[in-house]
Protein backbone atom coordinates (compact mmCIF):
# COMPACT_ATOMS: atom_id res chain seq x y z
CA UNK A 1 0.00 0.00 0.00
CA UNK A 2 1.57 3.04 -1.12
CA UNK A 3 1.91 5.88 1.49
CA UNK A 4 0.26 8.89 0.37
CA UNK A 5 -2.50 9.71 2.40
CA UNK A 6 -3.94 12.44 1.36
CA UNK A 7 -6.64 11.61 -0.66
CA UNK A 8 -7.35 8.96 1.90
CA UNK A 9 -7.67 11.37 4.74
CA UNK A 10 -11.10 11.08 5.52
CA UNK A 11 -13.09 9.81 7.85
CA UNK A 12 -15.01 6.59 6.24
CA UNK A 13 -11.14 5.45 4.78
CA UNK A 14 -10.20 5.65 8.60
CA UNK A 15 -12.61 3.29 9.77
CA UNK A 16 -11.90 0.97 7.22
CA UNK A 17 -8.61 0.58 8.37
CA UNK A 18 -9.12 0.60 12.05
CA UNK A 19 -11.91 -2.29 11.23
CA UNK A 20 -9.33 -4.49 9.06
CA UNK A 21 -6.10 -3.66 11.41
CA UNK A 22 -8.74 -4.80 14.50
CA UNK A 23 -9.46 -7.57 12.40
CA UNK A 24 -6.35 -8.95 11.65
CA UNK A 25 -5.27 -8.25 15.21
CA UNK A 26 -7.48 -10.50 16.22
CA UNK A 27 -6.88 -12.87 13.83
CA UNK A 28 -4.01 -13.68 15.16
CA UNK A 29 -4.51 -13.85 18.33
CA UNK A 30 -7.39 -16.43 17.95
CA UNK A 31 -5.48 -19.44 17.67
CA UNK A 32 -3.53 -18.81 20.59
CA UNK A 33 -7.12 -18.22 22.61
CA UNK A 34 -8.60 -21.64 21.53
CA UNK A 35 -5.18 -23.31 22.30
CA UNK A 36 -4.57 -21.86 25.80
CA UNK A 37 -7.96 -22.82 26.43
CA UNK A 38 -7.37 -26.19 24.99
CA UNK A 39 -5.13 -26.74 28.11
CA UNK A 40 -7.83 -26.96 30.12
CA UNK A 41 -8.55 -30.57 28.49
CA UNK A 42 -5.07 -31.26 30.91
CA UNK A 43 -7.67 -30.95 33.87
CA UNK A 44 -7.79 -28.33 37.26
CA UNK A 45 -4.33 -27.87 37.82
CA UNK A 46 -3.40 -26.08 34.26
CA UNK A 47 -6.68 -24.22 34.10
CA UNK A 48 -5.71 -22.50 37.54
CA UNK A 49 -1.68 -22.35 36.20
CA UNK A 50 -3.48 -20.45 32.82
CA UNK A 51 -5.99 -18.41 35.08
CA UNK A 52 -2.55 -17.74 37.49
CA UNK A 53 -0.52 -16.34 34.32
CA UNK A 54 -3.32 -14.33 32.90
CA UNK A 55 -3.39 -12.27 36.30
CA UNK A 56 -0.35 -10.58 35.48
CA UNK A 57 -0.09 -6.94 34.85
CA UNK A 58 1.08 -6.96 31.29
CA UNK A 59 -1.27 -9.66 30.37
CA UNK A 60 -4.04 -8.06 31.66
CA UNK A 61 -3.04 -4.72 29.99
CA UNK A 62 -2.64 -6.89 26.77
CA UNK A 63 -6.14 -8.71 27.76
CA UNK A 64 -7.76 -5.19 28.12
CA UNK A 65 -6.19 -4.27 24.28
CA UNK A 66 -7.78 -7.35 23.02
CA UNK A 67 -11.04 -6.40 24.38
CA UNK A 68 -11.20 -2.66 23.23
CA UNK A 69 -9.75 -4.17 19.65
CA UNK A 70 -13.04 -6.55 19.41
CA UNK A 71 -15.45 -4.09 20.34
CA UNK A 72 -14.10 -1.67 17.54
CA UNK A 73 -14.23 -4.58 15.21
CA UNK A 74 -17.49 -5.32 16.38
CA UNK A 75 -18.95 -1.76 16.68
CA UNK A 76 -17.79 -0.85 12.67
CA UNK A 77 -18.58 -4.03 11.27
CA UNK A 78 -21.96 -3.40 12.89
CA UNK A 79 -21.40 0.23 10.94
CA UNK A 80 -20.97 -1.60 7.74
CA UNK A 81 -23.93 -3.99 8.16
CA UNK A 82 -26.02 -0.55 8.54
CA UNK A 83 -24.55 0.56 5.71
CA UNK A 84 -25.12 -2.18 3.49
CA UNK A 85 -28.28 -3.58 4.40
CA UNK A 86 -30.64 -0.56 5.60
CA UNK A 87 -31.79 1.78 3.10
CA UNK A 88 -29.20 4.38 2.29
CA UNK A 89 -28.86 7.63 3.94
CA UNK A 90 -25.44 10.02 4.26
CA UNK A 91 -25.40 8.76 8.03
CA UNK A 92 -21.81 6.72 7.82
CA UNK A 93 -19.87 9.19 9.89
CA UNK A 94 -23.00 9.35 12.36
CA UNK A 95 -22.89 5.62 12.68
CA UNK A 96 -18.99 5.95 13.08
CA UNK A 97 -19.20 8.40 16.02
CA UNK A 98 -21.29 5.54 17.57
CA UNK A 99 -19.18 2.67 16.90
CA UNK A 100 -16.25 5.34 18.53
CA UNK A 101 -19.04 5.60 21.80
CA UNK A 102 -19.35 1.99 22.35
CA UNK A 103 -15.20 1.28 21.73
CA UNK A 104 -14.74 3.57 24.38
CA UNK A 105 -17.08 3.08 26.69
CA UNK A 106 -16.25 -0.27 26.47
CA UNK A 107 -12.38 0.05 26.83
CA UNK A 108 -13.74 2.37 30.41
CA UNK A 109 -15.89 0.08 31.42
CA UNK A 110 -13.24 -2.74 31.05
CA UNK A 111 -10.14 -0.51 32.88
CA UNK A 112 -12.44 0.21 35.63
CA UNK A 113 -12.89 -3.27 36.66
CA UNK A 114 -9.59 -4.35 36.47
CA UNK B 1 1.57 39.28 -6.76
CA UNK B 2 2.91 36.25 -5.09
CA UNK B 3 4.20 33.72 -7.48
CA UNK B 4 2.36 30.25 -7.29
CA UNK B 5 5.28 27.01 -7.74
CA UNK B 6 3.79 24.22 -9.15
CA UNK B 7 4.88 20.86 -9.76
CA UNK B 8 3.69 19.43 -12.68
CA UNK B 9 3.69 15.23 -13.95
CA UNK B 10 5.95 15.13 -16.88
CA UNK B 11 5.61 11.82 -19.15
CA UNK B 12 4.58 8.75 -18.72
CA UNK B 13 4.37 6.32 -15.62
CA UNK B 14 8.02 6.55 -15.43
CA UNK B 15 8.32 10.04 -15.51
CA UNK B 16 8.93 12.87 -13.25
CA UNK B 17 7.56 15.97 -12.06
CA UNK B 18 8.79 19.62 -13.05
CA UNK B 19 8.67 22.87 -11.61
CA UNK B 20 6.73 25.88 -12.68
CA UNK B 21 6.11 29.37 -11.36
CA UNK B 22 2.87 30.75 -12.28
CA UNK B 23 1.21 34.19 -11.36
CA UNK B 24 -1.33 33.74 -8.66
CA UNK B 25 -4.87 35.94 -9.67
CA UNK B 26 -7.51 36.01 -7.46
CA UNK B 27 -10.30 33.87 -8.51
CA UNK B 28 -8.10 31.63 -10.83
CA UNK B 29 -8.31 27.53 -10.95
CA UNK B 30 -6.23 25.01 -11.49
CA UNK B 31 -7.28 24.54 -14.65
CA UNK B 32 -5.98 28.08 -15.08
CA UNK B 33 -2.75 27.58 -14.04
CA UNK B 34 -2.21 24.12 -16.25
CA UNK B 35 -3.26 26.44 -19.17
CA UNK B 36 -1.05 29.03 -18.68
CA UNK B 37 2.04 26.77 -18.17
CA UNK B 38 0.95 24.92 -21.53
CA UNK B 39 0.59 28.38 -23.16
CA UNK B 40 3.51 30.58 -21.44
CA UNK B 41 5.88 28.36 -20.45
CA UNK B 42 5.77 24.79 -22.42
CA UNK B 43 3.40 24.40 -25.47
CA UNK B 44 4.80 20.60 -25.15
CA UNK B 45 2.67 20.07 -21.60
CA UNK B 46 -0.41 17.86 -22.60
CA UNK B 47 -4.10 17.95 -20.69
CA UNK B 48 -7.42 17.76 -21.31
CA UNK B 49 -10.07 19.90 -21.06
CA UNK B 50 -13.29 21.00 -22.83
CA UNK B 51 -16.59 23.03 -21.54
CA UNK B 52 -14.18 24.46 -18.47
CA UNK B 53 -17.27 25.46 -16.79
CA UNK B 54 -17.91 22.27 -14.53
CA UNK B 55 -20.59 20.01 -16.97
CA UNK B 56 -18.36 17.53 -18.58
CA UNK B 57 -15.63 16.12 -16.34
CA UNK B 58 -12.87 16.34 -19.12
CA UNK B 59 -10.26 18.17 -16.78
CA UNK B 60 -9.97 15.20 -13.91
CA UNK B 61 -6.67 15.37 -12.17
CA UNK B 62 -5.09 14.92 -9.15
CA UNK B 63 -4.22 18.40 -7.08
CA UNK B 64 -2.80 17.82 -4.08
CA UNK B 65 -3.21 14.04 -3.95
CA UNK B 66 -6.71 14.35 -4.36
CA UNK B 67 -8.79 13.67 -7.02
CA UNK B 68 -10.47 16.68 -8.84
CA UNK B 69 -12.67 18.90 -11.92
CA UNK B 70 -9.63 21.13 -12.47
CA UNK B 71 -11.92 23.95 -13.78
CA UNK B 72 -14.11 23.88 -10.47
CA UNK B 73 -10.88 23.61 -8.07
CA UNK B 74 -9.93 27.46 -6.94
CA UNK B 75 -6.55 27.58 -6.35
CA UNK B 76 -7.57 29.24 -2.75
CA UNK B 77 -9.12 25.75 -1.89
CA UNK B 78 -6.38 23.85 -2.17
CA UNK B 79 -3.20 25.79 -2.11
CA UNK B 80 -0.62 25.26 0.95
CA UNK B 81 1.98 27.64 1.02
CA UNK B 82 1.47 28.77 -2.53
CA UNK B 83 2.37 25.27 -3.60
CA UNK B 84 0.90 23.07 -6.08
CA UNK B 85 1.46 19.51 -6.78
CA UNK B 86 -0.53 18.20 -10.12
CA UNK B 87 -1.04 15.06 -11.24
CA UNK B 88 -2.48 12.87 -14.06
CA UNK B 89 -5.92 10.57 -12.89
CA UNK B 90 -4.72 7.40 -10.69
CA UNK B 91 -5.18 3.94 -11.48
CA UNK B 92 -5.38 4.73 -15.21
CA UNK B 93 -2.45 4.46 -18.26
CA UNK B 94 -0.66 7.87 -18.49
CA UNK B 95 -0.74 8.68 -21.83
CA UNK B 96 1.48 11.67 -21.70
CA UNK B 97 1.57 14.12 -18.69
CA UNK B 98 -1.56 15.14 -17.32
CA UNK B 99 -3.51 12.91 -19.95
CA UNK B 100 -5.21 9.46 -19.14
CA UNK B 101 -5.97 6.44 -21.39
CA UNK B 102 -9.76 6.14 -20.07
CA UNK B 103 -9.93 2.81 -21.86
CA UNK B 104 -9.83 0.73 -19.25
CA UNK B 105 -12.12 2.81 -17.20
CA UNK B 106 -15.10 2.16 -19.95
CA UNK B 107 -14.01 -1.47 -20.90
CA UNK B 108 -14.88 -1.91 -17.40
CA UNK B 109 -18.20 -0.20 -17.70
CA UNK B 110 -19.16 -2.44 -20.69
CA UNK B 111 -17.70 -5.54 -18.52
CA UNK B 112 -20.27 -4.51 -16.03
CA UNK B 113 -23.15 -4.51 -18.58
CA UNK B 114 -23.27 -0.72 -18.06
CA UNK B 115 -25.46 -0.61 -21.59
CA UNK B 116 -29.19 -0.19 -21.74
CA UNK B 117 -31.10 -3.76 -23.06
CA UNK B 118 -34.42 -2.35 -24.63
CA UNK B 119 -37.70 -4.71 -24.28
CA UNK B 120 -39.90 -2.83 -26.69
CA UNK B 121 -39.92 -1.84 -30.13
CA UNK B 122 -41.40 1.76 -31.30
CA UNK B 123 -44.78 0.03 -32.40
CA UNK B 124 -44.64 -0.90 -28.18
CA UNK B 125 -46.83 1.53 -26.31
CA UNK B 126 -44.38 4.16 -23.93
CA UNK B 127 -43.37 2.24 -20.82
CA UNK B 128 -45.04 3.81 -17.73
CA UNK B 129 -42.82 4.34 -15.04
CA UNK B 130 -44.04 6.46 -12.22
CA UNK B 131 -41.20 8.56 -11.21
CA UNK B 132 -41.77 8.22 -7.28
CA UNK B 133 -41.56 4.22 -7.64
CA UNK B 134 -38.98 3.05 -5.48
CA UNK B 135 -37.00 1.91 -7.74
CA UNK B 136 -37.10 4.93 -10.52
CA UNK B 137 -35.88 7.03 -7.43
CA UNK B 138 -32.98 4.89 -6.80
CA UNK B 139 -31.92 5.14 -10.28
CA UNK B 140 -32.29 8.87 -10.87
CA UNK B 141 -30.15 9.03 -7.52
CA UNK B 142 -27.71 7.84 -9.42
CA UNK B 143 -28.10 8.48 -13.00
CA UNK B 144 -26.19 11.72 -13.44
CA UNK B 145 -22.53 10.50 -13.39
CA UNK B 146 -20.70 11.62 -16.67
CA UNK B 147 -18.06 9.33 -16.32
CA UNK B 148 -15.09 11.47 -15.13
CA UNK B 149 -13.17 8.78 -13.50
CA UNK B 150 -12.66 10.87 -10.29
CA UNK B 151 -13.94 8.05 -7.96
CA UNK B 152 -12.56 5.38 -9.79
CA UNK B 153 -9.04 7.10 -9.76
CA UNK B 154 -10.00 7.58 -5.70
CA UNK B 155 -10.99 4.25 -4.74
CA UNK B 156 -8.59 2.10 -3.20
CA UNK B 157 -9.72 -1.04 -4.16
CA UNK B 158 -9.36 -0.49 -7.91
CA UNK B 159 -5.64 -0.05 -6.95
CA UNK B 160 -5.35 -2.98 -4.71
CA UNK B 161 -7.61 -5.35 -7.14
CA UNK B 162 -6.31 -5.00 -10.87
CA UNK B 163 -9.74 -6.77 -12.31
CA UNK B 164 -12.55 -4.36 -9.57
CA UNK B 165 -14.88 -2.83 -11.94
CA UNK B 166 -15.18 -0.14 -10.02
CA UNK B 167 -17.63 2.56 -8.68
CA UNK B 168 -18.60 4.38 -11.96
CA UNK B 169 -19.27 1.35 -13.79
CA UNK B 170 -21.10 -0.17 -10.59
CA UNK B 171 -22.80 2.68 -9.95
CA UNK B 172 -23.89 2.45 -13.75
CA UNK B 173 -25.47 -0.96 -13.29
CA UNK B 174 -27.24 -0.19 -10.48
CA UNK B 175 -29.56 2.14 -12.62
CA UNK B 176 -30.09 0.03 -15.09
CA UNK B 177 -31.05 -3.06 -12.82
CA UNK B 178 -33.40 -0.61 -11.08
CA UNK B 179 -34.85 0.55 -14.52
CA UNK B 180 -37.93 -1.21 -15.39
CA UNK B 181 -37.97 -0.83 -19.10
CA UNK B 182 -34.54 -2.70 -18.86
CA UNK B 183 -34.28 -6.61 -20.21
CA UNK B 184 -31.06 -8.24 -19.28
CA UNK B 185 -31.28 -7.73 -15.05
CA UNK B 186 -30.38 -11.45 -14.64
CA UNK B 187 -27.44 -11.15 -16.95
CA UNK B 188 -26.08 -7.96 -15.42
CA UNK B 189 -26.00 -9.19 -11.62
CA UNK B 190 -24.18 -11.95 -12.98
CA UNK B 191 -21.50 -9.46 -14.47
CA UNK B 192 -21.60 -7.05 -11.20
CA UNK B 193 -21.28 -9.55 -8.99
CA UNK B 194 -18.21 -11.87 -7.54
CA UNK B 195 -14.57 -11.03 -6.75
CA UNK B 196 -14.22 -8.28 -9.03
CA UNK B 197 -17.36 -6.53 -9.05
CA UNK B 198 -19.81 -5.55 -6.12
CA UNK B 199 -18.16 -7.78 -3.25
CA UNK B 200 -15.19 -6.82 -3.62
CA UNK B 201 -16.52 -3.19 -2.28
CA UNK B 202 -15.14 -2.31 1.67
CA UNK B 203 -17.16 0.75 2.55
CA UNK B 204 -13.84 2.89 1.95
CA UNK B 205 -17.16 5.73 0.33
CA UNK B 206 -13.65 7.78 -1.14
CA UNK B 207 -15.66 7.48 -3.93
CA UNK B 208 -18.75 8.92 -2.51
CA UNK B 209 -16.56 11.25 -1.11
CA UNK B 210 -15.27 12.81 -4.08
CA UNK B 211 -17.68 12.62 -6.69
CA UNK B 212 -18.40 16.20 -8.48
CA UNK B 213 -21.47 15.51 -8.96
CA UNK B 214 -22.26 14.38 -5.46
CA UNK B 215 -23.85 10.87 -6.36
CA UNK B 216 -23.21 7.93 -3.75
CA UNK B 217 -21.59 4.85 -5.69
CA UNK B 218 -21.38 3.55 -2.17
CA UNK B 219 -24.94 3.01 -1.87
CA UNK B 220 -25.31 1.85 -5.91
CA UNK B 221 -23.13 -0.77 -4.86
CA UNK B 222 -24.71 -2.08 -1.24
CA UNK B 223 -27.55 -2.14 -3.87
CA UNK B 224 -26.32 -4.38 -5.78
CA UNK B 225 -24.65 -6.56 -3.32
CA UNK B 226 -28.20 -6.90 -1.73
CA UNK B 227 -29.80 -7.37 -5.56
CA UNK B 228 -27.77 -10.06 -6.39
CA UNK B 229 -28.09 -11.95 -3.28
CA UNK B 230 -31.73 -12.06 -3.61
CA UNK B 231 -30.81 -13.39 -7.22
CA UNK B 232 -29.10 -15.53 -5.78
CA UNK B 233 -31.29 -16.97 -3.21
CA UNK B 234 -34.05 -17.47 -5.95
CA UNK B 235 -31.52 -19.05 -8.35
CA UNK B 236 -31.22 -16.60 -10.68
CA UNK B 237 -27.54 -16.06 -10.73
CA UNK C 1 -14.80 -17.15 -8.16
CA UNK C 2 -18.06 -17.49 -9.93
CA UNK C 3 -20.37 -14.78 -9.15
CA UNK C 4 -22.81 -17.38 -7.37
CA UNK C 5 -19.65 -18.20 -5.01
CA UNK C 6 -18.74 -14.76 -4.14
CA UNK C 7 -22.46 -14.39 -3.15
CA UNK C 8 -21.84 -17.11 -0.76
CA UNK C 9 -19.15 -16.01 0.61
CA UNK C 10 -20.35 -12.28 1.04
CA UNK C 11 -23.71 -13.96 2.95
CA UNK C 12 -21.89 -16.17 4.97
CA UNK C 13 -19.66 -13.33 6.03
CA UNK C 14 -22.66 -11.05 6.89
CA UNK C 15 -24.44 -14.01 8.55
CA UNK C 16 -21.00 -15.39 10.37
CA UNK C 17 -20.51 -11.54 11.84
CA UNK C 18 -24.57 -11.21 13.61
CA UNK C 19 -23.76 -14.52 14.88
CA UNK C 20 -20.30 -13.09 16.38
CA UNK C 21 -21.82 -10.26 17.65
CA UNK C 22 -24.51 -11.87 19.66
CA UNK C 23 -22.18 -14.38 21.25
CA UNK C 24 -19.35 -11.52 21.72
CA UNK C 25 -21.95 -9.94 23.91
CA UNK C 26 -22.59 -12.86 25.77
CA UNK C 27 -19.30 -14.40 26.16
CA UNK C 28 -17.59 -10.78 27.31
CA UNK C 29 -20.68 -10.71 29.93
CA UNK C 30 -19.55 -14.11 31.14
CA UNK C 31 -16.09 -13.64 31.27
CA UNK C 32 -16.61 -9.84 33.11
CA UNK C 33 -18.70 -11.46 35.86
CA UNK C 34 -16.27 -14.86 36.29
CA UNK C 35 -13.50 -12.33 36.76
CA UNK C 36 -15.19 -10.45 38.70
CA UNK C 37 -16.26 -13.12 41.02
CA UNK C 38 -12.76 -14.60 41.42
CA UNK C 39 -13.79 -18.11 39.96
CA UNK C 40 -11.29 -20.42 40.33
CA UNK C 41 -10.72 -23.55 37.92
CA UNK C 42 -12.29 -26.03 39.90
CA UNK C 43 -15.37 -23.47 40.37
CA UNK C 44 -15.75 -22.76 36.37
CA UNK C 45 -15.34 -26.40 35.46
CA UNK C 46 -17.73 -27.06 37.77
CA UNK C 47 -20.16 -24.93 36.01
CA UNK C 48 -19.74 -25.70 32.88
CA UNK C 49 -18.78 -29.93 33.01
CA UNK C 50 -21.96 -31.33 31.13
CA UNK C 51 -23.64 -28.27 30.55
CA UNK C 52 -24.89 -28.39 27.19
CA UNK C 53 -26.11 -25.17 26.93
CA UNK C 54 -22.68 -23.71 27.48
CA UNK C 55 -21.27 -26.67 25.03
CA UNK C 56 -23.96 -25.53 22.12
CA UNK C 57 -23.32 -21.97 22.81
CA UNK C 58 -19.68 -22.09 22.62
CA UNK C 59 -19.85 -24.65 19.92
CA UNK C 60 -21.89 -21.96 17.35
CA UNK C 61 -19.67 -19.30 18.85
CA UNK C 62 -16.48 -21.15 17.55
CA UNK C 63 -18.07 -22.27 14.22
CA UNK C 64 -19.12 -18.83 13.26
CA UNK C 65 -15.91 -17.50 13.94
CA UNK C 66 -14.14 -20.66 12.04
CA UNK C 67 -16.17 -19.11 9.08
CA UNK C 68 -15.57 -15.40 9.22
CA UNK C 69 -11.80 -15.22 10.78
CA UNK C 70 -10.66 -17.08 7.20
CA UNK C 71 -13.05 -15.25 4.88
CA UNK C 72 -11.24 -11.64 6.01
CA UNK C 73 -8.53 -12.81 5.78
CA UNK C 74 -8.63 -13.90 2.77
CA UNK C 75 -9.59 -11.04 1.54
CA UNK C 76 -6.61 -8.93 3.11
CA UNK C 77 -3.98 -11.70 1.66
CA UNK C 78 -5.88 -11.07 -2.30
CA UNK C 79 -5.43 -7.24 -1.91
CA UNK C 80 -1.93 -6.45 0.49
CA UNK C 81 -0.56 -9.48 -0.59
CA UNK C 82 -1.68 -10.21 -4.15
CA UNK C 83 -2.35 -13.45 -2.78
CA UNK C 84 -4.92 -14.93 -4.96
CA UNK C 85 -6.32 -17.84 -7.16
CA UNK C 86 -6.48 -21.70 -5.90
CA UNK C 87 -3.71 -21.93 -3.26
CA UNK C 88 -4.90 -19.08 -1.54
CA UNK C 89 -8.96 -20.46 -1.25
CA UNK C 90 -6.87 -24.03 0.09
CA UNK C 91 -5.17 -21.83 2.62
CA UNK C 92 -8.54 -20.10 3.64
CA UNK C 93 -10.28 -23.39 4.16
CA UNK C 94 -7.26 -25.29 5.93
CA UNK C 95 -7.51 -22.45 8.17
CA UNK C 96 -11.46 -22.56 8.61
CA UNK C 97 -10.53 -26.25 9.22
CA UNK C 98 -7.38 -25.45 11.98
CA UNK C 99 -9.54 -22.80 13.81
CA UNK C 100 -12.70 -25.54 14.29
CA UNK C 101 -10.67 -28.33 15.14
CA UNK C 102 -8.72 -25.79 17.97
CA UNK C 103 -11.84 -24.61 18.95
CA UNK C 104 -13.92 -27.56 19.94
CA UNK C 105 -11.50 -29.17 21.40
CA UNK C 106 -10.96 -26.19 23.59
CA UNK C 107 -14.69 -26.10 24.39
CA UNK C 108 -14.94 -30.09 24.77
CA UNK C 109 -12.44 -29.64 27.35
CA UNK C 110 -14.23 -27.30 29.08
CA UNK C 111 -17.18 -29.51 29.30
CA UNK C 112 -16.24 -33.00 29.11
Amino acid sequence: MSGDLRARNHSAWWAFLLHRLSGLALALFLPLHFWALGQALQGEAALDRLLAWTAQPLVKTAEWGLVVLLAAHFALGLRVLALEFLPWRNWHRTLLAAAAGVTIAVGLALALAL
Amino acid sequence: MTTLVVDVWRGREDGRFQRFEVPRQSNQTILDVVTYIQRRLDPALAYRFACRVGMCGSCAMTVNGVARWTCRTHVAKVVRDDRLEIAPLRHLPVIKDLVTDMAPFFDKWARARGEFVPTRTRTDDFARVPPASRERAAADAAIECIGCGVCYASCDVVAWNPDYLGPAALNRAWTLVNDARDGARDDRLRAVAGDAGCHACHTHISCTERCPQHLAPTASIAGLKRASAAAALKGKL
Amino acid sequence: MTPRAAVRVWIAQRASAAVLAVCVIIHLITIAYATRSGLTAAELLARTHGNVGWLVFYAVFVLAAAVHVPIGLRTIASEWLGWRGRSAAIAAHLLALALAALGLRAVWGVFA
